[in-house]
């Protein structure tokens, strides 16, 4: 087994607010392993993007341990974390907003280096040339424009230039290729990619899109008001959801797939909208719109468990097909696991049909 | 086949723009025929919004636009504005896709919904009220009389975008137009929303236009798709047929560009380098040459015209590709 390069511990990140105390991390744990991927989506107020800063220690987390090769970050002050700060690095959505609209390309990436004090000026200006050649921009004719003069696709590349300048470990990437269109965002994500490859990066690869993350990461977790719910091997979470939150965010994604199309129009499998972080539900937080809920799931919280190689859920009723006894043969599990992927898709037809009611509850409750 | 709703022919839309011509939309023609859900997709900046807001007269004044737009036998070009206004609203409806800058902020749900009932019907106070919360029902709100007292700030991004649904349909249109109206919401709201108006629009018999970025959600909720590039119509077909036997090569480098849940992990997508064409000065030929692996020489000479190839299926190049969408 590898040693983590990034292990979170019961990360809690609590905001005050008139309104009172928005909990927007609640005690979430994962590792990321040296060169590995992990994918977290999560919709709208998922605390995802909470997650990341937190990670960063900007702001610093409420409580929990963010241990980065076997230092605690959240334990370091000053220069210290700083200095360990080098190896951690983000992109964010707006590469606009991120960059400084009066410096140039050239003075964008090599800012991180002056900052550190790496090599002397004309070693810069190399390394400069380097990383811009990297990320597909070309130092001549690129380097002396401002973020103005360049595409959404471009000034994300110069973000991405000014993440890796310092060699760093792992790259959180926020939301990094969601403003771009369909043909650039292929474009940057074939970048996050390569870099990968040449570099032994790991990532962070925080996103709402669901196909997006599938499309880049190792394991993927998902995040619901604050919580993880479930995580694991992106094949086998896509292929088989345990968390019936997961089951439901992934019908719900509009597909230009041929199966899909035949069967066109998903149906929604869950109603309502997320509750409130200040006043999240007790127990399973996903309670409130979660078609199987029953009343120890509004008393207690459900313990993240490790169901397969893995993939762990906290859900107290997973989706796991009950038709063969758990305790059968390897062969006839992977028997089982064949009919839970063709059961997922076979029953949408069906469902397609299902009307949905009028609502007359509330679904936030005061 | 039925008398189309709206016909739209060569439409063409210009914007001055420091001296240059920015050709906007050039030359597009379709037809939404009545209960249709007809999809528009492209890039930013090919043109689909403004091709839409050019039909509903909502363009600045500097824009220039020529061509033909007739709804139900009206012609909807030229019109001045307040005559625009009779078929706005009551012929045909717009939901954009920021809710929160379509409301008003000061002003209850109940009110602005009234307000627009009372913009085209002759109704009294009250009665526009009812109106209101019988409209709220309509879209599945919950506590509709609730919502009427509270102010857009206190409701969710997927609640206003029902209330933009809402008063939309004050005055019953036959063609709802969706200008990227689930964009901004996550994927199980927009699965919400996009399920109410396939329902709204069997109950009321409208025709749906949507306007989106977003193949997936063409693929998934339209009958037909209309794919736009550099300001003119590439593909038109039926969206099971467009998605199984593409046959314009940006159509397909758009779907091959586009991460699938069924693709395994790390399978590089397949990408088309350069940029679209600056709008103000268009290459010779066709528009996508430039990019596209098939060009050839007649490409960059003479523009291939939108033309019905296939029953039912338009494209515009002179090399198609053979049509079998491989993912």
């Amino acid at each position: 087994m590898t040693e983590s390069l990034l292990e979170v511990r019961n990360l809690v990140q609590e905001f005050h607010t008139n309104a009172g105390v928005v909990q927007a991390v609640s005690g979430v744990s994962f590792d990321v392993r040296p060169g590995e991927t992990l994918g977290i989506v999560g919709e709208t107020g998922s605390g995802k993007s909470t997650l990341a800063r937190s990670v960063l220690q900007a702001p610093r987390p409420t409580s929990g341990e963010v241990i980065f090769r076997g230092t605690d970050l959240t334990t370091l002050r000053g220069t210290r974390l700083l200095q360990a700060r080098r190896h951690l690095q983000m992109v964010f959505q707006d590469p606009f907003g991120s960059l400084d609209p009066k410096w140039t390309v050239r003075d964008l990436v090599e800012e991180p280096l002056v900052a550190y004090k790496t090599g002397r000026k004309n070693e810069r200006r190399q390394r400069v040339d380097d990383l811009l050649e990297l990320v597909g921009l070309d130092p001549a004719s690129h380097g002396r424009r401002r973020p103005r003069e360049l595409s959404g696709g471009q000034a994300q590349r110069v973000a991405i230039a000014r993440a890796i300048a310092l060699n760093p470990a792992l790259i959180v990437c926020d939301e990094a290729v969601s403003s771009l269109d369909v043909l650039i965002q292929a474009q940057v994500l074939n970048l996050f990619e390569r870099l990968r490859a040449e570099l032994g990066l790991s990532y962070l690869f925080i996103a709402h899109d669901l196909a997006l993350v599938k499309q880049v990461s190792d394991r993927v977790a998902v995040m619901y008001l604050g919580r993880l719910c479930e995580a694991g091997p992106g094949e086998s979470v896509y292929r088989e959801p345990l968390h019936p939150y997961t089951r439901a965010l992934l019908d719900s994604v509009p597909s230009t797939d041929k199966h899909s199309a035949a069967t066109k129009r998903a149906p929604t499998t869950i109603s309502g909208e997320p509750p409130s972080p200040v006043h999240p539900p007790s127990g399973c937080r996903f309670r409130t719109r979660c078609p199987r809920a029953q009343e120890v799931c509004v008393a207690e919280q459900p313990p993240m468990r490790e169901l397969a190689t893995g993939h762990t859920v906290a859900c107290h009723f997973p989706l796991v097909e009950s038709a063969g006894p758990a305790t059968s043969g390897p062969g006839s599990r992977a028997a089982t696991g064949a009919q839970a992927a063709e059961s997922a898709h076979a029953p949408r037809s069906v469902r397609t049909k299902k009307s949905r009611e009028p609502r007359d509850e509330d679904p936030y409750p005061a | 086949m039925s008398e189309p709703l709206l016909e739209v022919q060569d439409l063409k839309v210009t914007f001055p723009e420091r001296g240059r011509q920015v050709r906007a939309v050039d030359g597009v023609s379709y037809c939404v025929y009545p209960g249709q859900t007809l999809a528009v997709v492209g890039e930013s900046g090919s043109g689909k919004t403004v091709s839409c807001r050019a039909v509903m007269g909502l363009l600045p004044l500097a824009a220039v636009v020529t061509g033909s737009a007739s709804f139900a036998g009206t012609q909807l070009i030229g019109l001045t504005d307040d005559q625009m206004r009779a078929h706005r609203g009551a012929d045909v409806a717009m939901v954009f896709q920021d809710p929160t800058r379509s409301l008003n902020p000061t002003m209850r749900i109940g009110s602005q919904i009234a307000e627009a009932v009372r913009a085209h019907q002759r109704v009294s106070k009250t009665q526009a009220r009812e109106r209101a919360v019988a409209l709220l029902r309509l879209v599945r709100m919950p506590l509709p009389e609730r919502r009427c007292t509270e102010y857009p700030h206190q409701l969710s991004g997927g609640m206003r975008q029902r209330v933009m649904i809402a008063i939309a349909l004050a005055c019953r249109p036959k063609l709802l137009i969706a200008d990227e109206a689930t964009t901004a919401l996550d994927v199980t709201t927009q699965a919400q929303i996009m399920e109410l108006l396939l329902e709204l629009q069997a109950e009321l018999g409208m025709a749906l236009m949507l306007i989106s970025h977003d193949l997936g959600l063409a693929a998934s909720y339209a009958d037909e798709v209309i794919v736009m590039y550099a300001g003119r119509i590439v593909e038109q077909a039926p969206a099971a047929r467009l998605f199984s036997r593409v046959r314009m090569p940006y159509t397909q480098a758009l779907l091959e560009a586009i991460p699938q849940l069924e693709r395994p992990a790390h399978s590089p997508l397949p990408v088309i380098g350069g940029r679209p064409p600056d709008l103000s000065a268009l290459p010779a030929g066709c528009s996508f040459a430039p990019r596209c692996r098939h060009a050839a020489d007649d490409c960059r000479a003479t523009e291939p015209p939108l033309a019905e190839h296939e029953p039912g299926h338009r494209w515009a190049c002179w090399h198609p590709v053979n049509g079998e969408h491989h993912d």
